[in-house]
């Protein structure tokens, strides 16, 4: 067992609040009556869709697709008719065209029972599958898992790290499935490591989760001779963070603006890797995910496997619905989750944890004035001076804002979390930097 | 779902938030200068609670007065408390109680709210109220008595000179010694003489993680290693630095008002900066000015260049550098 101290600068220790669910075992909701398969659930190109209204589809089989390199193609997730290819609200705020399926109840599947024996299976093959399969990172960013694959010839990638930490608040997807299927979330790395021509394999999960790293460890064990770490990192946020999380196992900093290749590593969801060992041994493309249903609005919170297109209101009612006085329902986590206008939009491969907050949990005190206290840059993981950065955007200098780190930013939240005055910095920065890119810069 | 009916609340991530707040930093902060407080009462006796108590209450009364103008309701934040006792900490003992009134009147108006209000300061309000008195009435400004020690007294109006007047005017009273100096048993302002009562403060915010070392550290140590330097006119490296940190009004400026997060820099390289210029300006006055002590105006000086400071690229953190050679 591997414990290791070293760390990433700033960072918070929000309280984990993952209690409520870290126990519950995966539960597998019915398939829904009625999917909504958004045609954009990646980042990239909108896929176009293959079928038509009125044709019969079935579960697994491609009904969306792009000919874009950075795309992924999406799936059937239950039998039925296609009732509708039209605009829906989607998780992230915006319409997308989406097709409607209506289920025939009887749920047939579209691929073949044999499981594959992935060792003989040759590494481009292996991508095309995973494209196939509309495998994308798990994780809640979506980014098509084969592109990720397929680094340009002159970055060496030596080492695939599979993201365990699960360091979001209130989430227990990752934990479960570790837990529960260590054996496919290794085997998943390992195909990984096959597909890249990797030699070492890292998995990182934090010591807040010592059940899911004895079961990760001893599936590792079982086959020794293959160089993969499991190592405990330390509970802090935003350990998951790729560049974060690349800095604890590695001690290798990601340049600004670049990514984990240009030091030599790929990261990976360990929910990713389970999609790419079901896609590759079980025949089966992505069609449904782990999903951690909580927050103090929910009545009975639960990590639920569901269909995606199911609407996030089926998995309210499944976790025995909501409390009284709610305030928000959020997809993914409190600290970087997207908050919805309604339950009645799908899961989709990014949806990590619906968290549906009471009145009483959402933070809506006014913002105050800046005080200059220096907590933001502090916690700041990019090592930027949020607060200096949010005094540029609110006075439209948004060239200055660059200068001072705008675009290092990632969101993550830390500066906002921590900031006595409570001024959303996040908010900002987001402003800030959607003027950058309608100005083309 | 029977949420159809409610509206959900929409905002940008994240959804949570730590506890903390301005609110509570305030409250550190009382809590940190209640034993200077107290060993102001307990050697200033009567006189000097009741200037504490006018000085706050003027300093909650002007906020109210502005922030109903204004429009904004920010008297709950508890920074007015602050100046107040800051001011009340920076006037003599027995100084006529419409003193403390007007300063504090002049801190919250002039020092803080004609900028804006809290965080838009340039300057330390509390050190506005007390240079607009120093230049008003400098003669309340500059009479001291001589502290006599016991709880809420009414003490006598026996008038004793501070340590540094007393080595810079050549008065023929004797020092005090290091114990007094260190437990503030000395001639000088109700909240600025006992270093012992400011250090606990001190530690208690180093604790709660309210203020960092920098200031602090660079400025007590430029002082002290400037002033052993220069001291004394016999000689270089003759100075009594001890004597340089314990007299005067460097303890509590250094902590309390040097640390303060509106009026200073933001980034460490900044802080140590203004540390290093504060400590500067105090020994050029000390010894070349014509004042007995110069912390005040040391802070209000830099804390005139603390914009400049922290534009200055030097200062700024850096950053994770770019890909190299794409």
């Amino acid at each position: 067992m591997i414990m290791i101290n070293s760390n990433f600068y700033g960072g918070i220790h929000p309280e984990d609040s993952k209690t409520s669910t870290n126990t519950k075992k995966i539960l597998n909701l019915r398939p829904p009556k009625k999917a909504i398969i958004p045609l954009l659930q990646h980042t990239g190109t909108l896929c176009e869709p293959l079928v038509n209204i009125g044709d019969i589809v079935k579960v697994g089989q491609k009904i969306g697709d792009a000919q874009a390199f950075i795309s992924a193609p999406v799936h059937a997730t239950i039998s039925g008719k296609v009732a509708d290819i039209c605009p829906m609200l989607h998780p992230l705020g915006t319409k997308v065209i989406s097709i409607i399926v209506e289920s025939d109840g009887a749920d047939t599947w579209a691929i073949e029972e044999t499981k594959r024996e992935w060792k003989t299976i040759e590494p481009e093959q292996i991508k095309h599958i995973i494209r196939e399969a509309g495998v994308v990172g798990l994780g809640g960013a979506a980014f098509p898992t084969h592109v990720k694959l397929s680094p340009p010839e002159n970055k060496k990638i030596d080492t695939y790290i599979l993201n365990g930490a699960e360091c979001e608040p209130f989430l227990t997807a990752d934990h479960r499935l570790m837990l529960e299927y260590a054996k496919q979330v290794v085997a998943g790395l390992k195909i990984l490591m096959k597909a890249t021509n990797v030699k070492k394999g890292i998995i990182g999960i934090e010591r807040n989760k010592p059940d899911a790293f004895r079961k990760i460890a001893d599936e590792i064990n079982k086959e020794p001779d293959v160089n993969i770490n499991v190592i405990s990192l330390k509970v802090k946020y935003p350990q998951g963070a790729e560049k974060q999380l690349i800095k604890a196992l590695l001690k290798r900093e990601v340049p600004s603006g670049g990514l984990p290749m240009d030091v030599g590593a790929i990261v990976s969801n360990v929910g990713t890797s389970f999609a790419v060992y079901e896609s590759v041994v079980e025949r089966k493309p992505l069609v449904e995910r782990i999903v951690t249903v909580t927050g103090e609005g929910i009545r009975n919170p639960q990590n639920l496997r569901v269909r995606i297109g199911t609407p996030f209101s089926n998995l309210i009612e499944a976790c025995e619905g909501v409390k009284e006085e709610i305030g928000k329902i959020i997809m993914g986590g409190p600290m970087m989750g997207i908050v919805q206008r309604t339950a009645d939009v799908p899961v989709i491969k990014g949806t990590s944890g619906i968290l549906v907050q009471t009145k009483d949990n959402v933070c809506d005190e006014p913002e105050e004035c800046c005080i200059r206290c220096g907590n933001c840059a502090k916690v700041c993981p990019m090592k930027i001076l949020p607060n200096v950065i949010t005094n540029l955007v609110k006075n439209d200098r948004f060239e200055h804002a660059k200068e001072y780190g705008l675009l290092d930013c990632m969101e993550c939240g830390a500066c906002t979390y921590v900031c006595p005055a409570r001024i959303p910095i996040v908010q900002y920065i987001k402003y800030g930097k959607t003027k950058m890119s309608l100005r083309g810069a | 779902m029977n949420n159809n009916n409610q509206l959900l609340s929409l905002s940008i991530s994240p959804h949570i938030h730590s506890n903390l707040s301005v609110k509570k930093i305030m409250r550190d902060v009382i809590i940190a200068l209640a034993p200077a407080l107290g060993m102001g009462v307990y050697f200033f006796g009567i006189q000097a609670l009741y200037t504490i108590v006018i000085s706050t209450s003027t300093a909650l009364i002007t906020e109210a007065v502005i922030s109903k103008i204004r429009g904004r309701k920010t008297i709950s934040n508890g920074s007015a408390i602050v100046t107040g006792l800051l001011l009340a900490m920076i006037i003599p003992p027995g100084a006529p109680l419409w003193l403390p009134a007007v300063g504090s009147a002049c801190a919250i108006a002039l020092g803080k709210e004609v900028f804006g209000g809290l965080g838009r300061n340039i300057f330390n309000p509390a050190l506005i109220g007390r240079a607009i008195l120093m230049a008003s009435w400098p003669t309340f400004m500059t009479t001291w008595l001589a502290p006599q020690p016991g709880w809420f007294r009414r003490i006598d109006s026996i008038t004793s000179a501070t340590p540094l007047a007393i080595v810079k005017l050549n008065l023929t009273q004797e020092l005090p010694s290091y114990w007094n100096l260190f437990i503030g048993n000395v001639g000088g302002c109700i909240g600025e003489t006992s270093a012992f009562a400011l250090l606990l403060g001190a530690i208690f915010l180093f604790i709660r993680k309210r203020i960092s070392w920098h200031v602090p550290v660079s400025y007590i140590g430029c002082v002290a290693l400037l002033s052993w330097i220069f001291g004394k006119d016999g000689g270089l490296f003759t100075g009594d630095a001890l004597f340089s940190i314990l007299s005067g009004g460097l303890i509590l400026g250094a902590f309390f008002m040097a640390t303060d997060y509106v009026t200073t820099p933001i980034t460490p390289k900044g802080k140590i900066i203004f540390g290093l210029g504060a400590g500067i300006i105090v020994v050029m006055i000390r010894l070349k000015g014509g004042y007995p002590e110069g912390v005040a105006y040391s802070i209000l000086l830099m804390n005139a260049v603390t914009p400049l400071i922290d534009r200055w690229k030097w200062t700024i953190p850096k950053r994770i550098p770019p890909l190299k050679g794409d």
